[in-house]
C-alpha cells in the first residue's frame, strides 16, 4: 500500500515500526523497568545496589529461563512441567550433602549426581508427553504437580541422615530450608567477584550462564539441534525427512529437565538456600513468562529472548518491592509480579498460531 | 441505481510486507455476468479475491487501498461474514468441511431451519432441535440449483474429491442472498466430466442472475464459459476484453508476457522396454484416506519417467505416500535388488529415493522457516551435507555459506521469486512453493524421484518451467522419475510411459504416445 510505503518514512512510521518489531507488552515492562530505575534515587534507594539486585536475580534464575528453550524448539510447547527438573536438581543437591560433600567441590557433586537423575526423569517425562500430541502444555503442568506433591511425601520418607539437612527433634526428615553456608553457598558467584561500592557483579554465575547459553546456542546450530526446530516446525516435514519426531522430542524434554535440574542448583548458590517441599511449585511460571516477556513464542524461541525476557521479568520482580514500598508505603509488589507473569502467559497462549496462512 | 453494476473494484492496492502485490486493479461486474480471472501463481488473483470477501489476512497485513462498490455503494467489509451477508459466497482452493457430516449437514451448517421444542421454549432458541427433513428438502433445492448430483447423505470424508468441490458450491448456492459467487480453481481438482458438469452449472447460475467470479488455469473452460475475461500478471490487469473476442493463445501470452507453446508439445519418447528395471513393487496396499491402493504391481525402469494418472480417488496418489512411509502400507517393494521396508521414512530416504509430496503446505514445507532451511533440510539430515565437522566428526556444524550456495543455485535455476533466500516460505506463491519442494528433492541428489501432482495449482508458465526441470534432471543425471499427475496432457508431453490407476489397481501401462481415449477408457474400466 503506498499510505504504508509513505508512513515509513516518516518518524512516527519509524518508530511504530519498532515497536512492532519489539512487541507491545516488551515495549511497556521495559518503559516500567525504566521508569523505576529512574524513579529509585529520588526515593532513596541506592541506585547501585540496586542494579546489583537486578543482576544477582538474573544470574539466579537465567538457566531456568533457558531451560524452556529445548522444548519450545522441539514443539512441546512452554515446560510448565519444570519442577520435575528442579526435583532432580533438589534430590542432587540433598544426595551432595548427605554423601559428605562441602564447599565448591559439593556443588559440582550435586550437579553430577542430579545429571542422571534428571535424564531418567526427563525420559519418562519425554515419554509421557509424545503420547499425548497437541495437549502437551496442560499434562505438563500435571506432572509438575503431581511430582512436587509425590516428593512432599518422599522428603520425609526418604533416610537421610545429615544433621544439616535433618529436622533437629526428630532426627529424620528434611527441613523446609537448608542453609548452604559451608557447602556451595556462592561457589559460582564468589569467583571472580567484582565489587566497587554498593555495586556487587556476580561474574561466575554470568560465566557460567553464558557458557550454558553458548551451548545451548551452539547445539541449534548442529546438525541434531536443526532437526529439533524442524520438527516443532513441523513434524510431518520432519517425518518425511526422515527424522524420527518422537525421538528428538524425546531428547528435547531430557535437555529441559536436565537445565531445570542445573538451574535449580545455580539459583540455590545464589540464594544460600536449599528449599525443598512446595517451593519446586512457584518456579515454573516466573521461568515461563521470562521467555514470553522476553518474546519468545509457543514454537519459537532464541537465546536473545531468554537474555531479554529474564533481565525485563527479574528486574521488576526486584525493583517494584523497593520502589513501590518507598513510594507509596504499601506492599503491591507480588500483585504486580503475579499479574504480569499470568498475564504474560495469557497472552502468549492466546496468541498461539500453528502452521498460519500466506 | 439499479443501473450501477453489482460489483465495482476501483484502483485497488495491496503490498505484503513491502512487496507490491496488486496495482491499480479496476473491474466492473454486472449481474448475470460470468468473469474469468486468469494469470500466473503470483499474479494477485488470489489476493484481490480475499479483499472482496474481507478475509482476517488483509487487514493483519495492512489493508488494502482502493474502493470496492457493490450494487454501487461503496463498501468494507471488515470480516468474511460482512461479505456474506452482502451476498458474495466464495468457494476456496482448500476445503472447508467438516469431514465427519453429511454433505446436507455442511451445505447447511448453522443455518438449519429448526423446530421448536419445549425445552428451546424455556431456554431460547439456543436449544431448537433441526429440522432434519426440511434440511434435506433445502439441500436439494441446492443441489438441483447447481445442476450435478451428488449424494445428499453421504459423509464428507468418504466422498471423492470432486464431491467435496460440489459441496461447497452447493452450501453457496443454499444461501437466498447470494448475489456474487467467486470460484478459486474449482476445477483444478475435478476430473474432465466433473469440470463439464461444473461449467453447465456456471452457465445455469448465470441465467439465474447470479454473478459468477471464475478463477482457473484451464484457459479453454474460461472461453466456454465466461462472458468477459480479465487477465492479470504482476499485480496488474493486463488485458481486459469480452470472451468471445479473444483466444487460448493470446490469454496464454499476456499471463506470461511472452510467447509459450501450448498443449502437449510433441517430443521424444523412449522406448524403455530394454532398460533394467529399477523398482518393483508387487501387492502394494495403502490405506490412505481417500486414495486407497488395493494391489499394485509396478515395474520402473531405471532412467524412465513414468506418469501415473487416473481419476481422483482412485489410489494413485497413495502408490508414493505408501512407499515413502506416510502412510500404512504392505506389500513389498524392492529397488536396485534391495528390499523397501514400508513405514519407515528414512530407509526409503536412505536408499536414494526422494519424494516431493502433493501437499506441500502440511508435508512439503516450513512454512515458518526460511527457504534455505527447505531447501537444505533434508539433505542434511539424511546425508550429512551441508554439515562442518568437529572434534572428529562429534559436532556437526550447519555450514550456512554451503546452505546459502545450493539454495541460491536453486533460486536461479528454477527462477523461484523471493526477496532473498532468507525469506520464509510461507510468504511465497503457491507456484513458486512447488519449486522450493522440487529444490529440496533435487538436493538430495536421489536416484529416483516420486514427484506427485506437481503442478496442481499452478500456472501455465511456472508449469512448463517446473516439467523441464523435471525433464533436465532425469535426462542430465540419468534420474528415475515417477511423476503422479490428474492431468493427462501433462503426463503425455513429459512421461515415456504412462500407468493407470483405476479402483487401487494398475489398469494398464501404455507408451505416452498413445491416445487420450486410450488412455480415458483405462481410467474407467476398474472404478469402484
Amino acid at each position: 500500500m503506498r499510505e504504508n510505503l509513505a508512513e515509513r518514512n516518516t518518524l512516527s512510521g519509524r518508530v511504530r515500526a519498532a515497536a512492532n518489531a519489539f512487541g507491545l507488552p516488551r515495549l511497556i515492562i521495559a518503559g516500567f523497568l525504566l521508569l523505576m530505575f529512574i524513579v529509585a534515587p529520588f526515593v532513596g534507594n541506592d541506585f547501585w545496589t540496586q542494579i546489583s539486585n537486578v543482576i544477582n536475580r538474573f544470574s539466579w534464575n537465567a538457566i531456568l529461563v533457558l531451560a524452556m528453550v529445548p522444548m519450545i524448539h522441539s514443539g512441546c510447547g512452554l515446560n510448565f512441567g519444570l519442577p520435575l527438573g528442579i526435583i532432580s536438581g533438589l534430590l542432587g543437591a540433598t544426595l551432595s550433602i548427605e554423601c559428605g560433600f562441602t564447599g565448591t567441590l559439593s556443588f559440582f557433586a550435586a550437579i553430577l549426581i542430579a545429571t542422571p537423575i534428571s535424564v531418567v526423569l526427563g525420559a519418562g517425562y519425554g515419554w509421557l508427553l509424545n503420547k499425548i500430541k497437541g495437549g502437551e502444555m496442560m499434562i505438563a503442568t500435571y506432572v509438575g504437580f503431581s511430582s512436587v506433591s509425590f516428593m512432599c511425601m518422599m522428603w520425609l520418607l526418604l533416610p537421610y541422615h545429615s544433621p544439616t539437612m535433618v529436622w533437629g527433634f526428630a532426627g529424620k526428615g528434611l527441613r523446609t530450608t537448608i542453609s548452604l553456608e559451608g557447602f556451595y553457598d556462592k561457589a559460582l558467584a564468589g569467583f571472580w567477584q567484582i565489587k566497587i561500592g554498593t555495586l556487587e557483579i556476580p561474574t561466575g554465575t554470568l560465566l557460567f550462564f553464558a557458557l550454558m547459553a553458548f551451548l545451548m546456542w551452539a547445539f541449534l546450530h548442529t546438525k541434531t539441534g536443526t532437526a529439533m526446530t524442524a520438527v516443532g516446525s513441523n513434524p510431518t516435514f520432519a517425518k518425511a525427512a526422515g527424522v524420527n519426531v518422537d525421538r528428538m522430542r524425546l531428547l528435547s524434554v531430557i535437555l529441559s529437565t536436565w537445565l531445570g535440574a542445573l538451574g535449580i542448583l545455580v539459583y540455590e548458590q545464589g540464594f544460600g538456600f536449599i528449599q525443598l517441599y512446595n517451593a519446586p511449585f512457584y518456579m515454573a511460571l516466573p521461568a515461563v513468562s521470562a521467555i514470553l516477556i522476553g518474546g519468545a513464542s509457543v514454537n519459537k524461541a532464541s537465546i536473545a529472548n531468554v537474555l531479554i525476557g529474564t533481565f525485563l521479568f527479574q528486574g521488576m520482580v526486584t525493583m517494584t518491592p523497593t520502589v513501590m514500598n518507598s513510594v507509596i508505603h504499601m506492599d503491591m509488589s507480588e500483585v504486580i509480579r503475579v499479574v504480569v507473569s499470568q498475564g504474560m502467559i495469557l497472552y502468549a497462549l492466546t496468541r498461539k498460531t500453528e502452521g498460519g496462512g500466506r | 441505481m439499479s443501473n450501477a453494476p453489482l460489483l465495482e473494484m476501483r484502483n485497488i492496492k495491496k503490498d505484503f510486507f513491502g512487496n507490491q502485490v496488486l496495482e491499480d486493479i479496476n473491474l466492473t461486474l454486472r449481474a448475470g455476468e460470468v468473469l474469468g480471472l486468469c494469470g500466473e501463481n503470483g499474479a494477485g488473483k488470489s489476493t484481490l479475491m480475499k479483499i472482496l470477501f474481507g478475509m482476517d489476512v488483509i487487514r493483519e497485513t495492512g489493508g488494502y487501498g482502493g474502493d470496492i462498490l457493490l450494487d454501487g455503494e461503496k463498501v468494507d467489509f471488515a470480516t468474511p461474514f460482512e461479505a456474506l451477508a452482502a451476498g458474495i459466497g466464495m468457494v476456496h482452493q482448500e476445503f472447508s468441511l467438516i469431514p465427519g457430516f453429511t454433505a446436507t449437514e455442511n451445505i447447511l451448517l448453522n443455518r438449519e431451519p429448526t423446530k421448536h421444542s419445549v425445552l428451546s421454549e424455556i431456554f431460547g432458541e439456543r436449544l431448537d432441535t433441526l429440522n432434519h427433513k426440511e434440511m434435506d428438502v433445502r439441500s436439494a433445492a441446492a443441489i438441483e440449483k447447481m445442476g450435478v448430483h451428488i449424494d445428499a447423505d453421504m459423509t464428507i470424508n468418504s466422498m471423492p474429491v470432486g464431491h467435496k468441490q460440489f459441496t461447497e458450491i452447493a452450501r453457496e448456492l443454499s444461501k437466498e442472498q447470494l448475489k456474487l459467487l467467486i470460484l478459486d480453481e474449482p476445477t483444478a481438482v475435478l476430473t474432465e466430466k466433473e469440470a463439464e458438469a461444473l461449467l453447465d452449472s456456471i452457465r445455469g447460475m448465470s441465467a439465474r442472475g447470479i454473478a459468477v467470479i471464475f478463477i482457473t488455469h484451464r484457459l479453454h473452460e474460461i472461453l466456454s464459459v465466461c462472458s468477459k475475461v480479465i487477465v492479470m500478471r504482476d499485480g496488474r490487469v493486463v488485458q481486459d476484453c469480452p470472451a468471445a473476442e479473444t483466444s487460448v493463445e493470446e490469454i496464454t501470452r499476456n499471463m506470461v508476457g511472452r510467447n509459450v507453446e501450448t498443449g502437449g508439445a510433441q517430443r521424444e519418447v523412449r522406448d524403455v522396454s530394454g532398460f533394467r528395471t529399477a523398482m518393483s513393487i508387487r501387492k502394494l496396499w495403502v490405506d490412505m484416506p481417500g486414495e486407497t491402493v488395493r494391489c499394485v504391481d509396478l515395474d520402473v525402469k531405471e532412467g524412465e519417467i513414468l506418469g501415473i494418472g487416473g481419476l481422483a480417488g482412485q489410489g494413485k496418489l497413495g502408490i508414493p505416500n505408501g512407499i515413502m512411509g506416510l502412510y500404512e502400507a504392505g506389500g513389498s517393494v524392492t529397488f536396485d535388488g534391495q528390499e523397501i521396508p514400508l513405514g519407515s521414512p528414512r530407509r526409503c530416504l536412505d536408499a536414494s529415493l526422494a519424494f516431493v509430496s502433493e501437499d506441500r503446505r502440511g508435508v512439503g514445507l516450513l512454512l515458518d522457516e526460511s527457504l534455505e532451511w527447505n531447501v537444505s533440510f533434508p539433505a542434511m539430515q539424511i546425508q550429512n551435507k551441508f554439515l562442518k565437522k568437529y572434534l572428529g566428526g562429534l559436532v556437526k556444524w550447519r555450514d550456512e555459506k554451503e546452505i546459502y550456495a545450493v539454495t541460491k543455485k536453486y533460486i536461479d535455476e528454477l527462477a523461484i521469486k523471493c526477496t532473498s533466500s532468507k525469506q520464509k516460505a510461507k510468504e511465497l506463491s503457491g507456484g513458486n512453493q512447488q519449486k522450493i519442494c522440487l529444490a529440496k528433492a533435487f538436493a538430495l541428489e536421489p536416484k529416483f524421484l516420486f514427484v506427485s501432482e506437481p503442478t496442481r495449482g499452478i500456472d501455465v508458465g511456472a508449469k512448463a518451467l517446473v516439467l523441464e526441470s523435471l525433464r533436465k534432471f532425469n535426462r542430465d543425471s540419468g534420474v528415475t522419475v515417477v511423476m503422479i499427475s490428474s492431468e493427462l496432457e501433462e503426463l503425455r508431453s513429459i512421461c515415456d510411459r504412462i500407468a493407470i490407476v483405476s479402483g487401487g489397481r494398475i489398469a494398464g501401462i501404455l507408451p505416452a504416445t498413445a491416445s487420450s481415449e486410450e488412455l480415458g477408457m483405462l481410467m474407467v474400466s476398474k472404478v469402484v
